[in-house]
């Protein structure tokens, strides 16, 4: 029941969120950009639902924009390193021997490097931006990808349907394809969603720095970082962003707690 | 057990090793050329030249990785470029800074997560559980910068118990200190609280449903004396292996809180070598914090060893 729950509020927030993101290319408020210096610092009123920022910008149509951006770089995060880590981690499993070891240790190597430290340092070197911030991000997915996916996939290769695929003489590739695959889909869907979630946070805390996505176009992270220095005049600055990368982040953890239950019925028992 | 230690030993050894090549090597593929930058785009060719002579740029790579890896391994960490002091230097004036926040962080962790989850796997499906893992939950959404941002605005600007941000020294005394140390290691340490509560929750539920709890409960202890001496002990050994990754965590959160909090510690100066291309800073830094993840790994891995004998028979390797 629990996880039906989750599964529920989780989809119903990170649609609500996905939404107002997908929204935001077609239609704003106002435009996220439009400065108005004579509404500067506005509170919340009619006009503008959540006040407006110290050049008079709309804040709510900045953080649908931001949004959107900020769920842009985590999704081409996610996808960089789910295409990398699940065949890496599909083949170590398939062929095992010296490969698997290569991959094992390289992903205990970048396991090593404090993830966002080192996002840090390459976006700074290779130039500040939502592209390097994609990279950066989604390097750090790959490993986790391809752990995943080795262990889940080597018990799979002990199942007797994959015995009888080798005994067809089909090769490692398709019944990696056909079998392996089908079979721990349910499992990548369900970490997918929460590195997209670790995602967010990630962008947010680059454009935080300053080295994610570059004004004038807005982010969530750059944002908090504007609002820090407004904090005595107008605080709710620094409420209304942080609240849009919470509620983005939750909404997806919850829809992936609700999947692993709903997927994985085994799990039910421990939580 | 002394065979585990030995292998782990030497993979701990390999690992820095490869860790500094990877750093040093990603540096040498990124662009921007410390002496350029130092001098501007209006430079001369031979005034380049010398810079680069003078800061060993005009070495060929092979040779400066093995003088700086060398020098690493003898505790000479360079030169900085723009400060002219060795690195070494920097970095222990910016640790006093960040070892104990880091510290302070993984104590609040700790100390809000082991009893908040096991009070919620003893009260399993009641109010506390609920409550308390609903909470956490939303801990786990919380960016750590953000739950800084909020703890100034409410501490600083509300209440006006403690200042926004800023470092007095230890000189100014050991609560100043700590003090301004606080904050910013609330805003590290509660939302790993939160993941770690939720882990040693499922952790203390998955050992209460073991066969040896259920023996203790039938030799007659108490549910509470079952919990505490046959359960919790027995669910802490994959809790502690989560507290060794937080380490990473905290350190690569340290980046980004010490700039909330305008601390001066490794974070701080980490960021500022980057946007002043001191690359030689920058690569000990990363080199360094990478290590410490690495060498804390390693402990756990033998405290794993100690804590469930099984494991250094060479049964899980993997």
């Amino acid at each position: 029941m629990k996880g039906r729950w989750n599964l529920l509020a989780g989809g119903l927030v990170t649609t609500i969120v996905l939404a107002a993101a997908l929204l935001s290319v077609v239609w704003t408020p106002y435009s996220p950009t439009r400065i108005d210096i004579l509404h500067k610092l506005a509170g919340p009123s009619a006009a503008h639902w959540l006040g407006t920022d110290p050049f008079g910008r709309d804040v709510l149509s900045m953080i649908m924009a931001g949004a959107r951006n900020s769920l842009l770089v985590a999704v081409i995060a996610v996808a960089l390193g789910a295409s990398c880590g699940i065949p890496l981690g599909a083949l170590a499993a398939a062929r095992g021997g010296w490969l698997d070891g290569l991959v094992m240790r390289g992903t205990d190597l970048a396991f090593a490097f404090p993830a966002l430290l080192t996002a840090v340092m390459i976006t700074a070197l290779a130039g500040p931006g939502a592209g390097n911030a994609m990279i950066a991000i989604g390097i750090f997915n790959i490993p986790v990808f391809a752990r995943l996916t080795r262990g889940a996939a080597l018990p799979v290769w002990k199942r007797e349907f994959i015995l009888a695929a080798r005994a067809a003489g089909r090769g490692d590739v398709a019944i990696t394809l056909d079998h392996v695959l089908p079979n721990i889909a349910a499992v990548l869907l369900v970490q997918a969603t929460i590195q997209f979630a670790l995602g967010i946070i990630a962008d947010a805390g680059l454009s935080y720095l300053g080295l994610g996505t570059q004004p004038p176009a807005p982010s969530l992270g750059k944002m908090l970082n504007d609002a820090q220095t407004y904090i005595y005049k107008a605080p709710l600055l620094a409420v209304f962003p942080g609240l849009a990368i919470v509620l983005a982040v939750l909404g997806l953890n919850l829809l992936g707690d609700g999947l692993r239950d709903l997927l994985d019925p085994r799990l039910r028992r421990a939580r | 057990m002394l065979g585990f230690a030995g292998r782990r030993l030497i993979a701990l050894v390999l690992t820095l090793f490869a860790a500094s090549l990877v750093v040093f090597l990603v540096l040498q593929v990124l662009p921007g050329d410390p002496a350029s930058l130092m001098l501007g785009t209006e430079a001369q060719p031979d005034t380049l030249a010398a810079l680069r002579h003078q800061m060993g740029l005009d070495v060929p790579a092979p040779t400066r990785f093995i003088t700086w890896i060398w020098g690493l391994v003898r505790g000479d960490f360079g030169v900085s470029y723009t400060y002219s002091v060795p690195v070494a230097e920097l970095i222990r004036g910016r640790m006093v800074v960040t070892v104990p926040l880091a510290l302070m962080a993984i104590c609040i962790s700790v100390g809000v997560a082991l009893p908040v989850g096991v009070l919620a796997a003893a009260r399993r499906g009641r109010g506390a559980d609920v409550a308390s893992m609903g909470v956490a939950q939303l801990g786990v959404a919380l960016p750590n910068f953000w739950l800084g941002i909020l703890l100034i605005l409410l501490f600083a600007v509300y209440l006006r118990w403690v200042p926004a941000g800023g470092f007095p020294g230890w000189d100014a005394g050991a609560w100043p200190a700590l003090r301004a140390l606080l904050l910013p290691a609330l805003s590290l340490g509660l939302p790993q609280a939160a993941i770690l509560s939720r882990i040693t929750r499922s952790s203390v539920l998955e050992t209460l449903g073991e066969d040896f709890v259920r023996t203790a409960r039938a030799k007659g202890l108490s549910r509470r004396a079952a919990l505490w001496r046959h359960a919790v002990p027995n669910a802490l050994v994959p809790v502690v292996t989560i507290i060794g990754l937080q380490f990473s965590f905290l350190l690569a959160g340290t980046v980004i809180v010490e700039n909330v909090f305008a601390l001066p510690g490794l974070g701080r100066l980490m960021f500022q070598a980057i946007a002043q291309r001191d690359l030689i800073v920058v690569q000990d830094l990363v080199v360094l914090l990478a290590g410490s993840v690495i060498v804390v790994n390693f402990v756990v891995d033998i405290a794993y060893g100690v804590l469930d004998p099984r494991l250094s028979r060479g049964g899980a390797q993997s």
